[in-house]
């Protein structure tokens, strides 16, 4: 817990996060391309599903992304809102939109994969609605924090909606399992170790680390967009009075 | 307990009399569902298969349109404030108005839900399963709502605002409450569909008042 009272302080975070971002940005840009080339080229195509099985390797971590950054920011919601974490609700708003693209992008990637293999851009089942859902979500948080003349207010009413919010992650998750529906079951975090073959395993994998390390990368780009804004608002409305 | 009766009699008394709210929400309620035989063409096959949806979706809008009375005026007048220092726990002053809310909403809807089910032909077998499961959502709707509309307090377009965020979270409400009566309506058992509704108003009844109660609580203080 200590480090997380440490980076409390802005000024602390900001030295931090400028050290990091380089590193990360590397990082990210060698998992991506490793994984794009072994998702493009380096695996085989599907016997059933032909060149389209490519559209998982977006597909699959967009959606991980997705589910991911709600659970961050619903525990950053909780912290703000527990111990008053001062950067908490600054990474809750951060990560909101790039959350909503990630959604967007499971989505769009999600039609079209579904268009020649299930013959339907669009099918009103369990997982694809609850996505849809969470997507909305996204955009009621994103709309509920502006709404308020007071940040402050616009921050704490966000964070009690994530709060909410997250009865829908579990929903997600377990759909495939809990109804019987058009889209398949978990194939990778499986009790019984994942039922993909290694060969599409490997770019999957590096795929949803890329994802990450991009969120992350966006993530302290946006925390220190606001933290430099908010720092100019001060010195504006001290330059006022 | 005294204080939860004295404040769903108030409530009561307040929407009574000044009842054009109330009846606003209902009357809102009916021309929705009326418009739709208007939309889509009056073949009585078709409103048939359409009804439970129709009737359950109305149900959703009005509800929301109703929402912004929950808590706004006692937000206006303060008297919130006043409820926020009583001794009572606010989660059981915030159930007491879900409950006068639900009273004066949810409850004329459900009795006037029939009449529309025979405005849409729908099969009068089931009508009883209608009533059951907007029985057993409608207080989720109330119970979500004041989640949504302590939220929105002080926000600029709140009315708007509510919708948005409370209409998400209602969607599951909405899947298998039509999917209740569609299964009255060919014939089959609505059991397990009542029975997630059931468990949907088991687990909103203490989580969204204390929800509630959180974002009252940063909204006044």
């Amino acid at each position: 817990m200590n480090w997380f009272h440490w980076l409390a302080n802005p000024a602390r975070f900001m030295r931090f996060a400028a050290r990091l971002q380089p590193w990360i940005m590397a990082l990210g840009l060698l998992t991506g391309a490793a994984g794009l080339y072994f998702g493009l080229f380096a695996s085989p195509a599907d016997y059933q599903q032909g060149e389209t099985v490519r559209i998982m390797y977006v597909h699959v971590p967009s959606a991980w992304m997705a589910m991911f950054i709600y659970v961050v920011m619903a525990a950053a919601a909780g912290s703000f809102l527990i111990w008053k974490h001062p950067l908490a609700d600054v990474a809750a708003q951060a990560a909101a939109p790039v959350g909503a693209g990630f959604t967007l992008m499971a989505l769009i990637t999600g039609a079209l994969w579904g268009q020649p293999m299930w013959g339907t851009w669009w099918v009103w089942d369990a997982r694809l609605t609850s996505v849809l859902i969470l997507f909305f979500l996204y955009l009621g948080y994103i709309a509920l924090v502006n709404a308020f003349d007071d940040p402050e207010r616009g921050s704490k009413a966000g964070a009690i909606l994530l709060l909410v919010g997250v009865v829908n992650i579990p929903i997600i998750k377990f759909s495939v399992d809990w109804w019987n529906t058009l889209h398949q079951p978990a194939s990778v975090a499986r009790m019984d170790g994942p039922s993909v073959d290694p060969s599409m395993l490997l770019p999957l994998l590096l795929m949803a680390g890329a994802f990450k390390l991009y969120f992350l990368y966006l993530l302290i780009v946006r925390m220190r967009g606001e933290l430099t804004a908010r720092r100019i608002r001060l010195l504006r409305l001290s330059d006022i009075a | 307990m005294k204080s939860f009766l004295v404040l769903v009699r108030r409530d009561l008394s307040l929407a009574l009399r000044q009842g054009s709210d109330a009846a606003m929400a209902l009357m809102f309620f009916v021309i929705v569902v009326t418009l739709f035989p208007l939309g889509v063409g009056p073949e009585p096959g078709v409103l048939e298969r359409i009804s439970s949806g129709i009737v359950w979706v109305a149900a959703l809008l009005a509800a929301m349109l109703s929402l912004d009375r929950l808590f706004q005026a006692d937000y206006d007048d303060g008297s919130l404030e006043l409820m926020l220092l009583t001794p009572v726990p606010l989660e059981l002053l915030v159930l007491a108005k879900c409950l006068a809310h639900w009273l004066t909403t949810g409850l004329p809807m459900l009795l006037i839900a029939p009449l529309l089910g025979i405005f849409m032909n729908m099969h009068t077998d089931a009508f009883p399963v209608l009533l059951a499961s907007m029985a057993l959502g409608t207080p989720v709707l109330s119970l979500l709502g004041g989640v949504g509309a302590a939220l929105v307090l002080g926000a600029r377009r709140a009315g708007t605002l509510v919708a948005l965020l409370v209409l998400p979270l209602t969607i599951p409400l909405l899947i298998f409450g039509v999917s209740a009566v569609e299964a009255a309506v060919t014939g089959q058992s609505a059991k397990a569909q009542l029975l997630i509704l059931g468990a949907m108003l088991m687990a909103c009844l203490p989580l969204a008042p204390w929800a509630t109660a959180a974002a009252l609580r940063q909204a006044a203080g």
